[in-house]
């Protein structure tokens, strides 16, 4: 087990620097000149060569690669180009707290309303709840960000005044209802054909039957054998879910106007501004790279049947 | 091969039973046929613009409206739909078929090296944080792409390249297979780890067949259930990340149309509030294509899934 865990710890730093090298390298050969785009309007030649110079841009590029990562893993990703004298760490920093409470409600939603729901129609197996509750979450699955936004709009902010239209609050703000909604509702569908399918799993075990045999009832069943054994994909999903928090949503950011990290991803993205790109992309592969550590982990600790060599 | 084509007529008619199904594969044939047939189907030039008649709700003339520039609706609509089919259609055959399914079969069929190559670099590109690699490829490979056309251009003498739009297809077709190809190799890989210990693989290569007629004759075919049953699941995803990037502006670039671009625009405040359908028209066409793959994956997996059938 513990061999186990210090191969994959040890694979890390690998990954992160494939990860750092293959945004560094399309960064420098893609469009657009950091030192043109820092400069604005007042571009001119021969102060660009110094800062470029000063800068360290003239020299090969798996030497400016090397400095960068030495200076990544101390924290410090430089300094953004796009807002002058900001370092990156002090940009991105408040813009992931924002992102990780949006991105935290959401779940919330969609795991209150997803697993009870996919617990309870896995019971109903074979009647038309099943399909049907499948059916109606799946169906507001589809339904693409960019028109659940406007919709919700209409409904909470120009219909009825509930919500203001766009903005930010925090965690206990009416705006957190909109993009909560947004981001949570496609999550249900998801949370319930997970739950449904592990349940469904479950009670088809040999130990359900024993019990039932046993003649406990059935609460007895659903919470002592039931529910723990059909809990342990989920826990997967959750570490999952819980890594996804730090990315942020693209889409519903920039369109309610939070100032979120998603919404700061693209607008990077348009300005060039690459040693943004670079730590935001970091940062989300770390943290997705440790929840996929923390899920296999934990799979063996809820588990004990399940073993690594 | 006599038995597995009777596998297929058996999914085949469970298939046709499931009502939703049905209705679904219509709805996706009759989208398809309006998209690909978009320049016999469509009333008017998709640039067309009429003067008289903007920003005019639903008609007998324009059946979902003219936007703000007196253009119509459905016409922009049938040729954004036509863009999203072939896009999504080169990066699901480039990337999630010849990529993905080759490269699985390769690390299922040869293990060792062969496989935790391909399947590092697949660990690699699935680090990145949701579509964030998809979106930085497309915003940074544009400008190479573009000249690479143009340079096909100059050097064979054939005009119209760079006005075509191939330079976008390519573009966003390119920064989607970097989505699409890991699930399908890793499901790939599984199949055939359990496949290849069968006892007639055994004897397939014991009469001396070669690599390739294991691969391609005994392997793929018998893998072939889960594999359409995880891409028709996905193309849901696809064609919403398509939109998404497009949404961004990094898809199709005007005056070309997009459906992206056409929930873009049509999302804003002040447009929900006076000219809804500019929003109502191309957000049900992406709704029904998203739904109707998901909920036809959904039943695929029921009819194809030895599991839970």
């Amino acid at each position: 087990m513990w061999q186990y865990i210090l191969s994959r710890l040890m694979w890390i730093p690998f990954l992160l620097i494939s990860v750092a090298f293959i945004t560094f390298f399309l960064g420098r050969f893609g469009p657009g000149d950091p030192i043109e785009i820092m400069m604005g309007t007042k571009y001119d030649p021969i102060v660009a060569e110094r800062i470029r110079s000063e800068m360290g841009l003239d020299r090969p590029i798996i030497s400016q690669f090397g400095s960068y990562l030495k200076n990544a893993s101390q924290g410090d990703f430089g300094e953004s180009l796009r807002y002058r004298g900001r370092s990156v760490s002090d940009l991105i920093g408040p813009k992931l707290i924002v992102s990780a409470k949006l991105s935290f409600v959401s779940l919330l939603i969609s795991i209150l309303i997803g697993l009870p729901l996919g617990f309870l129609i896995a019971h109903k197996q074979g009647t038309w709840i099943d399909p049907f509750i499948v059916t109606i979450s799946v169906t507001f699955m589809s339904i693409p960000i960019m028109i659940t936004i406007p919709a919700l709009l209409w409904i909470g902010c120009l219909k009825t005044d509930l919500v203001p239209c766009s903005g930010w609050g925090g965690l206990f703000d009416k705006r957190i209802i909109i993009p909560a909604l947004t981001m949570g509702i496609p999550g249900i569908a998801f949370m319930i054909r997970i739950m449904r399918a592990s349940t469904l799993d479950v009670l088809g075990q040999d130990y359900i039957r024993t019990a039932k045999a046993k003649g406990l009832n059935f609460f007895t069943i659903s919470n002592r054998h039931v529910l723990r054994n059909s809990m342990i994909p989920i826990v997967t999903i959750l570490s999952f879910a819980l890594a996804g928090i730090l990315g942020g949503a693209f889409i519903t950011e920039t369109i309610l106007g939070i100032p979120g990290i998603g919404r700061f991803s693209v607008e990077s993205i348009f300005n060039r501004d690459y040693p943004v790109i670079m730590a935001i992309t970091l940062i989300g592969a770390v943290a997705f790279i440790l929840a996929n550590l923390v899920a296999d982990i934990s799979y063996s600790i809820i588990d004990p049947r399940i073993r690594y060599k | 091969m006599n038995n597995s084509n009777g596998h297929f007529k058996t999914a085949l008619n469970r298939l046709i039973r499931k009502k939703i199904a049905v209705v679904c594969i219509i709805v996706l044939i009759v989208i398809y046929m309006c998209g690909l047939f978009a320049s016999v189907i469509s009333p008017y030039e998709y640039t067309a613009q009429d003067y008289t008649n903007i920003k005019k709700p639903p008609s007998i003339d324009h059946i979902m409206g003219t936007d703000r520039a007196g253009r119509d609706v459905f016409t922009r609509v049938l040729w954004g739909v036509q863009n999203t089919i072939i896009i999504t259609f080169v990066a699901l055959i480039t990337g999630g078929i010849i990529i993905g399914v080759g490269l699985g079969l390769l690390a299922g069929y040869k293990g060792g090296k062969t496989d935790s190559i391909i399947m590092r670099i697949g660990e690699i590109s699935s680090s990145f944080p949701d579509i964030l690699l998809v979106i930085i490829l497309a915003a940074t490979l544009r400008p190479r792409v573009l000249d690479f056309v143009r340079f096909l251009e100059d050097s064979y003498n054939i005009s119209g390249l760079v006005k075509s739009g191939i330079a976008d297809y390519l573009v966003v077709s390119l920064a989607l297979v970097s989505f699409g190809w890991i699930g399908t190799a890793r499901l790939m890989r599984a199949q055939v780890l359990s496949i290849k210990e069968n006892q007639y693989i055994e004897s397939a290569k014991s009469i001396g067949a070669s690599t390739n007629r294991i691969l391609f004759v005994h392997l793929l075919p018998n893998a072939i259930s889960p594999l359409v049953v995880s891409i028709t699941m996905g193309m849901g995803a696809l064609i919403g990340t398509e939109i998404i990037l497009s949404w961004l502006g990094l898809g199709i670039q005007p005056p070309r149309p997009s459906l992206g671009r056409m929930l873009l625009d049509g999302g804003s405040i002040s447009i929900i509030r006076n000219e809804p359908w500019l929003l109502i028209g191309p957000g049900i066409v992406v709704f029904l294509m998203v739904l109707c793959w998901n909920l036809l994956g959904d039943a695929l997996n029921d009819v194809l899934n030895p599991r839970t059938r």
